[in-house]
């Protein structure tokens, strides 16, 4: 093959790749099904995020407070905690219970932010809601591609009274929740409830100072 | 230069192995991990590799090679794993992948300079990873107990089979003639590896209360993850269109 007769094929080919996904972004989105309310969620916060110079910088205290106004109201962080405590969540007391996801939600939010502030020109695969209108408990799976492999993001979505509420997400085919009991009941065996509280504290207090590598 | 790789090496080698390092108290034993306390002492071993010599190398990698540069490397080698993907997927059952991994080479290789550009993805081609130890997975072997292994980290038996077998099928460097250019291409390999979690590495440290556990329970729920999905031939043909925002 010659080389002039390949570039047509090749023009088409980058035509096809980067026009025809456009077609796709019109359509009205419906907050009220739990993946209308991802997609919502998902697109509104990777645009302010290319959108604003200083987290592209790497100015993590922007990412903070866009995933605390935009991300965080659709979340139940009481039972993402709960969740991750296990058995041990009744032996808490109500005050320690506040505290730990109090806690909780400080990490998660700095965890989050972090992978969030590497966002530059991915995009997000939605792919098709398994689940009937009448159900309370949905997982919403996507696929966030970029320049590395595709990151698999699942959410896991309940329905209350003031909508869906995320409580926990799958990275790479590794649940959020599950990872963190082995974690809690080996903290909360050395050092009971409270140490686990101080340990998160501490940790908080050490990942607010610290600058990030780049 | 050399000496002081090696006597770091020397180093961190002899003091991860003058003993098995031991569990924190109160340590729920888990069952899948039954060699804990070797494998805690190899995990120390492993990061102790990591900050001396692996990051510093990475960190200097990511100064002098542009970020542009890393993409193609990074892409380069990717293509060519593409390959081995698209082979076990075959072995795993799911042809429908293995026909779109193998037009993912094709595609990257022709139109992608070499492999050099991932045009595959965007044009709606994404790839699905693919190794021995998963395939060995799907065709029902159990995973075994978790293994830390040195340099390569986290595993289990199985998947130590399978990462041998990954090798042991692995033709690109074996067929080059030139030594010196053999070694540079592994040593970038290894390098890019490293830069890929260069980020996701730094976060983890600040997620995990105890890294050790942490680590091995994400390797073993992905692992598991990963087997259940190709199990169920998970081929994309529900997923929707590449969705991009239209603030771009």
């Amino acid at each position: 093959m010659k080389i002039h007769h390949a570039i047509p094929i090749y023009a088409a080919f980058v035509a096809l790749t980067f026009v025809a996904p456009i077609s796709a972004q019109n359509a009205p989105i419906d907050e009220s099904t739990p993946n209308g309310l991802i997609r919502s969620i998902v697109s509104d916060v990777m645009a302010s995020i290319k959108a604003d110079p200083e987290i592209q910088k790497g100015n993590i205290a922007r990412v903070v407070d866009l995933v605390e106004k935009k991300i965080v109201p659709h979340t139940d962080m009481r039972r993402t905690t709960e969740m991750s405590m296990g058995p041990n969540w009744r032996k808490a007391t109500p005050e320690q219970q506040t505290q730990l996801i109090a806690e909780f939600k400080t990490l998660l939010i700095r965890t989050y932010s972090g992978a969030l502030s590497q966002v530059r020109d991915q995009t997000v695969q939605y792919k098709a809601l398994r689940a009937a209108p009448t159900d309370t408990e949905v997982i919403v799976r996507t696929v966030v591609l970029g320049r590395g492999d595709p990151i698999p993001l699942d959410y896991r979505l309940e329905k209350t009274p003031s909508g869906w509420k995320v409580y926990d997400i799958n990275v790479l085919g590794v649940w959020l929740v599950e990872n963190y009991r082995n974690q809690f009941t080996n903290q909360i065996n050395q050092n009971g409830i409270d140490g686990l509280i101080a340990f998160l504290k501490e940790r908080n207090k050490m990942l607010a100072s610290a600058r990030p590598s780049n | 230069m050399k000496r002081v790789i090696r006597q770091v090496f020397i180093a961190v080698l002899s003091v991860s192995m003058i003993g098995c390092a031991t569990i924190p108290a109160g340590t729920q034993p888990s069952a899948q991990d039954p060699w804990e306390s070797f494998n805690r002492s190899v995990f120390i071993f492993n990061e102790g590799l990591d900050n001396y010599l692996l990051k510093p190398v990475t960190t200097g990698y990511r100064y002098v090679v542009p970020s542009v540069a890393r993409d193609g490397i990074n892409n380069f080698f990717g293509n060519y794993n593409d390959i081995y993907s698209a082979l076990n997927q075959l072995l795993q059952g799911n042809p429908g992948l293995a026909a779109k991994g193998l037009m993912r080479v094709v595609v990257n290789t022709v139109f992608g300079l070499g492999g050099l550009i991932d045009m595959a993805t965007p044009g709606g081609l994404p790839k699905h990873k693919a190794d021995f130890g998963q395939t060995f997975g799907v065709w029902g072997i159990p995973s075994g107990p978790y293994v830390v292994l040195p340099f390569f980290g986290p595993s289990s038996v199985r998947d130590t089979f399978g990462t041998a077998a990954d090798i042991e099928s692995d033709y690109l460097l074996r067929l080059l003639p030139d030594v010196a250019l053999r070694n540079s291409l592994t040593g970038l390999r290894i390098v890019n590896a490293r830069n890929n979690y260069y980020q996701a590495g730094d976060l983890l440290e600040g997620a995990a209360i105890d890294k050790y556990s942490f680590v091995r329970d994400g390797y073993i729920q992905r692992r598991q993850y990963q087997i259940e999905q190709s199990k169920a031939g998970d081929d994309d043909e529900d997923s929707t269109r590449p969705f991009q925002n239209p603030y771009e």
